[in-house]
């Protein structure tokens, strides 16, 4: 029997059509926009003016604060300008906009695709240091620090070092195509991240639906005893962090706490490689494996793609845009948001490009609500969606509070599962956005 | 017969010993309240909107009556005429105070500003607003949805089918501000009723560059400063790339409307403009 999460959960289709697809790197762009918040957290400081000359690697953008990464140019090139651009949401945010020149690295940079296994090198402390300064944050999605994660708070230990490797949203495959082609590197990653963890154990979980990954990290953990792979019931969301600890070392992440309570740190696969080459090849995050998707795409495909490319490109080479396009999402189609504008720019955040075709794209009726309970049978955190929603229209925040819809992901699992079409994980997100701003006002 | 005679002593001994219990126990937990406190209270509108910032109405007489002045209380619900009444059944002086009303600062009409995509989640604007920047290419303006007309209590405001923008009654409205809170793109403020309800006001909030504005909306401000050099009276400031009348400052003088290239300055009750020219002059000479 494989492991998988026990609460709720659903089943969407799976339609995986660029698996196996070998990820190709996207030719420069004439132009990048790189946002200065592409994290959770303060927005960077920019550190370059108008004119300057910026090589691929070289510092942009400086943490601004605890929570906040470092942002670095993805190009050479000269900054063209720092001005607001529209991000995938349609509101603006700052960007530093550069014009290609060439493609000149900075010289620190190894570029060479040569395995440097050796991790003996570096203490805990310098691997959080250069994990800190090339900027990463979790590749997965949430964009979280990933040197704060990886900072075990004073008191706790953290005993598992969970890799996420479940990509358990319909269509992306960026995880599954990265596994494939560069598992050493995940492997040396995933012990760099363990030694700067302080955890004993490894463990790569990954959903039975890419046998072919489990086996191929199987082989390549064999010679660690302290890496397990394991192999989970595909169900969505199992990405999520606190499933995927339920899912692998049986443990439940209380009310409010972080993974660290129960003395684990999930980081996803794609941070693993980053990780990898910031620490062995001096490679800030300057680049990411990003899917262009859907069932009307011609070629349907995986991405090397630099941050700040813009979108618009990555649907030219998948073919283009096919014309009965409904809604382009950015990210899957469970928690991705749809976007405004096509000249949005790829950040460390974009995991996928989903195209959805017109007659798909369109939101199902809303009838009211037949108190059947799917969504509180559904929900992964054991909330009940109905209730939430109810309280979140009327405003009832203390009740809210007590409801825990703090604890709700946003996985969308009691949408999709609604037999009545109702949007609730809209007003959910609603009450938690109301109830946060009132917890800020009462603490300030 | 016996049975009879014992039900009836022991009972009646029974309810004198509570009645004796129940005396005391009221008399130990009396709470006393100011019988002004009803007064106060009758005197109010009973609307409970909560427009004076205190929970509903009761709980404006009640902070009236324990206040040793009325400086900062005000019930916009019942204006000066209410608060003069109540000022005179507790003894203190009330500052009379300029009727306000709301308006809507957005005149991004369906004419104005066309709708590029699709939006078909709930119908909240606060909703839409947390999705993404609207329907339209304004991530500022009205979003059309309502929840300022779901909020007003007292029937002043309606949603304009035609220009897809929210309307207020300005006979119903008592500028209890609960539309203000409602508006998650804070574009409805309380303003100054004005001289003969006669208001002069920027209907744009947005803080794009003037291009920038004016791709998205045919009625947006553009900063193009015309207006600052017109006025007179300094009333005038932008911000942000936004113009913003001082409603304190502003003598009504109508000299920024004419001046205006996109029509984003309102004037609301003004006879018609030949006559007006010579009115401005009158009134900023006196």
């Amino acid at each position: 029997m494989l492991k998988t999460f026990p609460k709720g959960g659903v089943h969407p289709h799976e339609n995986k059509f660029s698996a196996g697809k070998s990820i190709e790197t996207i030719e420069l762009p004439k132009q990048v926009s790189i946002p200065v918040s592409q994290h959770l957290g303060a927005p960077a400081q920019p550190v370059v003016n108008k004119g300057d000359e910026v090589k691929v690697g070289q510092l942009i953008a400086k943490s601004a604060g605890f929570i906040s990464a470092n942002i670095h140019s993805s190009v050479s090139g000269k900054v063209s300008k720092i001005e607001k651009i529209l991000d995938s949401t349609g509101y603006k945010q700052t960007a530093i906009i550069i014009d290609v020149e060439g493609d000149e690295w900075l010289p620190e940079i190894d570029r060479s695709t040569e395995l440097v296994e050796d991790i003996e090198k570096f203490t805990a402390e310098e691997i959080r240091a250069k994990v800190a300064e090339a900027g990463i944050v979790g590749l997965g999605g949430a964009t979280f620090p990933t040197n704060v994660k990886i900072s075990i708070p004073q008191g706790k230990v953290c005993e598992n070092l969970i890799i996420n490797a479940v990509e358990c949203e319909p269509y992306l495959t960026s995880d599954h195509q990265l596994m494939l082609e560069k598992s050493d590197e995940i492997i040396v990653g995933a012990r760099l991240l363990q030694k700067a963890a302080g955890a004993k154990k490894i463990y790569i979980g990954i959903e039975n639906n890419k046998p072919d990954a489990i086996e191929l990290m199987k082989k390549k953990a064999a010679k660690y005893q302290y890496i397990e792979v394991v192999a989970l019931k595909v169900k969505y969301p199992q990405g999520g962090e606190k499933q995927l600890i339920k899912a692998v070392v049986n443990r439940e992440v209380p009310s409010g706490g972080l993974p660290v309570d129960v003395g684990c740190v999930v980081q996803n696969v794609g941070t693993a490689y980053a990780v990898y080459e910031a620490v062995q090849k001096n490679k800030p995050l300057i680049e990411r494996v990003v899917t262009v998707t859907g069932k009307s795409v011609s070629k349907p495909s995986n991405f090397l793609v630099r941050i700040g490319t813009p979108v618009s490109n990555l649907i030219e080479k998948a073919g283009g845009l096919p014309e009965d396009t409904g809604k382009i999402v950015n990210g899957g189609p469970m928690m991705g948001k749809a976007v405004k504008d096509l000249s949005i720019p790829v950040t460390k955040g974009t995991s996928g490009i989903l195209i959805i075709k017109s007659d798909e794209a369109k939101r199902p009726k809303t009838y009211n609500c037949i108190r059947c309970a799917r969504c509180v049978f559904v929900c992964p955190m054991g909330l009940e969606p109905y209730l939430i929603k109810n309280m979140a229209t009327v405003g009832m925040y203390e009740e809210l509070q007590n409801e825990r819809v703090l604890d709700c992901m946003e996985c969308g699992s009691c949408s999709y599962g609604c037999p009545a079409g109702v949007p609730l994980l809209d007003y959910i997100r609603l009450g938690k956005t109301n109830l946060n701003k009132i917890l800020r006002s009462k603490k300030s | 017969m016996d049975i009879i005679l014992n039900t009836l002593i022991t009972l009646s001994l029974l309810g004198a010993v509570l009645a004796v219990i129940l005396y005391v126990v009221a008399q130990k937990f009396k709470v006393y309240e100011d019988p002004r406190i009803d007064v106060v209270e009758a005197l109010t509108p009973g609307a409970n909107c909560g427009g004076c910032g205190l929970p509903g109405c009761r709980g404006f007489a009640e902070a009236c009556v324990k206040a040793e002045t009325l400086d900062g209380l005000f019930c916009p619900a019942g204006g000066n005429e209410t608060m003069k009444k109540i000022a005179e059944a507790l003894g203190l002086t009330t500052v009379e105070a300029e009727p306000k009303v709301a308006v809507v600062r957005c005149n991004g009409t369906h004419e104005k500003r066309n709708k590029t995509t699709y939006y078909d989640g709930p119908s909240s604007c606060a909703i839409e607003h947390s999705l993404y920047m609207g329907d339209t290419d304004c991530a500022y303006g009205c979003l059309g949805l309502g929840d300022c007309v779901a909020k007003c209590t007292f029937d002043a405001m309606y949603m304009d089918k035609e220009s897809g923008l929210p309307m207020i009654d300005e006979n119903k409205c008592t500028a209890c501000g609960a539309c203000v809170k409602a508006c998650p793109r804070k574009i409805i403020e309380l303003r100054n009723k004005g001289k003969k309800n006669r208001r002069i006001y920027v209907s744009c909030v947005n803080h794009d560059k003037g291009a920038d504005a004016r791709r998205a909306c045919g009625a947006a401000c553009i900063a193009c400063n015309k207006c600052v050099k017109t006025c007179p009276y300094e009333a005038i400031v932008i911000e942000n790339f936004c113009a913003y009348i001082d409603f304190e400052k502003c003598k009504l003088c109508r000299k920024c409307v004419a001046e205006c290239p996109t029509g984003a300055i309102l004037e609301v009750n003004f006879p018609p403009r030949k006559e007006k020219v010579e009115n401005a002059e009158e009134t900023a000479v006196s």
